[in-house]
């Protein structure tokens, strides 16, 4: 065991935490290249690659024409000869125009081939709720991609985690597919920028408690850990995991948790049926867990998000909510 | 009179053979079927194999290039070994892919095939993304892509072209019109007959070839791939042909025009090209039928390897899906 040093944390944004990331990476391996729209000279739609195309030139930082398919394709190209691209898709509700790269491409291409090749490959997409973009502007689309084997799917849920996750899915030798959400961009933390990389598939207790376990993704990280505060004055000790990954879902966090607090709630900003929050309780209850209690989840109503900014607040799961489902399950 | 020539030179009895090997092993597929040694779908190429064969031809060794779920012609013009084609398609652990991909996803990398898709149109992107890396690499190599004029259709082709012509990418488009996209006629989805008219729209050189003369299909193809090598850029290469059979293994192909078939027979590839090593004294006709038929006994042989090779191991069944 190491000892314990003075680690060096810096506070940054979300937003910087993605730029800095990618930064790092670009400098750290010449193989790595950055493709996607108005990334290079715009800086990015959300500012996350400002000063890029400044340091790396117009080689590494690649404006694309609005080409999801095209440019996602040929990202797979560039990551099985030597490679190893990075491409933001600007909003994830764009995802679904790269739709055959992302399905029918680039998760099995290893696998078609027998192994000949890996596919070193990131796709950034900026989704999320609560910025009044309208419905299609406004999915996180973290579930979409959970039924394609070969393709690992991340969740940025704090600045340390986009930091972090980011330069993990760069040296991933698996193509993965990393979400980040566009209400957090002003979102500020310290994050220790030498800190060894997150391990892939493996979720982050944020929160130690033993009444009960809330695992979040995203934005619905910061609520529960809102939630956590309003419950502890309650004399409610919960205990707040961001999941992280997708897939591979690290189920032997969570069962290790529930174990000891027999409760479970999810918070997701996603509608329930066929997403994480439901692969989790079903693969749980398979498992007879938990035992005593029946698990809550606090998700997207089943209709598409509003523009008008009271039914996108109604919709989106509010800290308040996520309390009131802890509190249900304690209750029981 | 017979010349030692460098990769990417012409080679007419080098064409003549692999047209041979193609031809051959297209043919015994169809009989593998018939025996249930080969399940699932084929789409065969017989009365295509000038394309695969003149272009593959004018490529150099460590170029790039992705093909389609027809690709059995361009795997085997670009060296696979027919055994490893048949295991494949039988899904045998000795298969080019290990038995993991069939018959549409030859790929094999030491040989720069890095794609063969089943998705109309989804290879253009990857050889635009390699040939995108070999520039930003600074390689000399290029990539070409074979698609079919039904891909001209879909989206990919048209994001690719754009793209490729914006960053001058070094890659060549090679359409295969053999006049039907599945089932359906060029011009009953197709308002063109020409689809290299297309290319005036991504500002390249949009250049008809007659697709079933290997040696036309080889020169322009050289050509492309010297402009490309000299960062000037794509083409998109039309190679006018005909397939003999139908779409898919259980497509009779009886939307054809009668008379047509034969037609095109009549202008067949291998017929051609052996017509005129015989006049020009490069491979008689005697010299012709005695290379078709140890190239019919290898193909045999090819397929008795394959027959006798293993079935993948169930334990395997995860392998490959991950990075090691």
């Amino acid at each position: 065991m190491s000892t314990p040093t003075e680690v060096a944390a810096t506070e940054i944004t979300y937003r910087d935490a993605i730029r800095t990331a990618l930064a790092a990476e670009l400098r750290a391996d010449p193989a790595v290249v950055f493709l996607g729209e108005d990334i290079g000279g715009a800086g990015g739609s959300f500012k996350t690659s400002e000063g890029l195309l400044e340091e790396f030139g117009p080689d590494r930082v690649i404006d694309t024409p609005i080409s999801e398919n095209g440019f996602v394709g040929a990202a797979l190209g560039m990551a099985v000869t030597g490679m190893r691209p990075v491409v933001e898709i600007m909003f994830v509700d764009f995802l679904p125009s790269a739709g055959d790269a992302m399905i029918n491409e680039i998760p099995k291409f290893r696998f078609m081939s027998g192994g000949q090749a890996t596919v070193p490959l990131v796709i950034r997409a900026i989704g999320g709720a609560t910025g009044h973009f309208g419905t299609q502007h406004s999915a996180t689309g973290e579930s979409w991609f959970q039924q394609m084997p070969g393709l690992l799917v991340a969740t940025a849920g704090s600045p340390a985690s986009a930091y972090g996750l980011l330069r993990a899915a760069i040296r991933c030798n698996d193509p993965v597919l990393l979400i980040e959400h566009k209400g957090m961009f002003a979102r500020k933390e310290l994050v220790d920028l030498d800190a060894p990389l997150p391990e892939v598939g493996k979720a982050a207790i944020l929160r130690s408690g033993g009444d009960v376990t809330i695992v979040a993704t995203l934005l619905m990280v910061e609520r529960a850990l809102q939630a956590a505060d309003m419950l502890a004055a309650e004399g409610i000790e919960a205990e707040v995991i961001d999941l992280r990954w997708v897939a591979p879902l690290d189920i032997a966090t969570i069962r290790e948790s529930i174990l000891r607090t027999d409760r479970l709630v999810i918070a997701e900003e996603q509608v329930h049926a066929g997403g994480w929050g439901a692969t989790l309780i079903s693969l749980l209850a398979q498992e007879g867990l938990p035992e005593n209690s029946i698990p809550r989840a606090v998700s997207m109503p089943n209709y598409p998000i509003a523009f008008s900014p009271p039914l996108e607040d109604a919709a989106v799961p509010s800290a308040d909510r996520i309390a009131e489902a802890a509190r249900a399950v304690v209750r029981e | 009179m017979v010349q030692s020539p460098q990769p990417g030179q012409p080679d007419q009895r080098a064409w003549f053979r692999s047209m041979l090997v193609i031809r051959a092993f297209e043919d015994t597929v169809q009989q593998l079927f018939m025996q249930g040694l080969v399940v699932g779908t084929t789409h065969l190429c017989q009365g295509q194999e000038a394309v695969p064969v003149g272009a593959i031809g004018a490529m150099g060794a460590d170029d790039y290039l992705t093909i389609t779920y027809r690709g059995h012609g361009h795997a085997l013009a670009r060296g696979v070994d027919p055994e490893a084609a048949f295991a494949e398609m039988m899904g045998r652990e000795t298969g080019l892919c290990k038995g993991r991909g069939g018959s549409m996803h030859f790929t094999d990398f030491s040989r720069g095939l890095i794609g063969a898709f089943a998705i109309v149109g989804a290879g253009l992107p990857v050889a635009l993304g390699a040939a995108m890396s070999a520039k930003l690499r600074g390689t000399k190599q290029v990539a070409l892509t074979f698609f079919g004029d039904g891909a001209t259709n879909i989206g990919s082709f048209h994001e690719a072209l754009n793209m490729a012509s914006v960053w001058k990418a070094p890659v060549v488009f090679v359409c295969e019109n053999n006049l039907y996209g599945e089932y359906s006629p060029l011009r009953s989805t197709t308002p063109v007959d020409d689809i290299a008219v297309r290319a005036a729209s991504y500002a390249m050189p949009g250049i008809v070839v007659d697709g079933n003369d290997v040696q036309a299909v080889h020169e322009q193809t050289a050509a492309a791939i010297a402009r490309a090598r000299a960062g000037e850029g794509p083409t998109l290469l039309e190679c006018k042909t005909y397939r003999y059979s139908g779409h898919s293994r259980t497509d009779p192909g009886k939307y054809r025009k009668p008379g047509e078939l034969d037609a095109w027979k009549a202008r067949d590839p291998i017929i051609r090209l052996g017509e005129m090593l015989a006049a020009e004294g490069i491979m008689s006709s005697d010299e012709q039928e005695a290379l078709r038929q140890t190239v019919q006994g290898e193909i045999e042989s090819a397929v008795a390897r394959a027959t006798a090779a293993p079935w993948p191991a169930l334990e395997g069944i995860g392998r490959y899906v991950y990075a090691d």
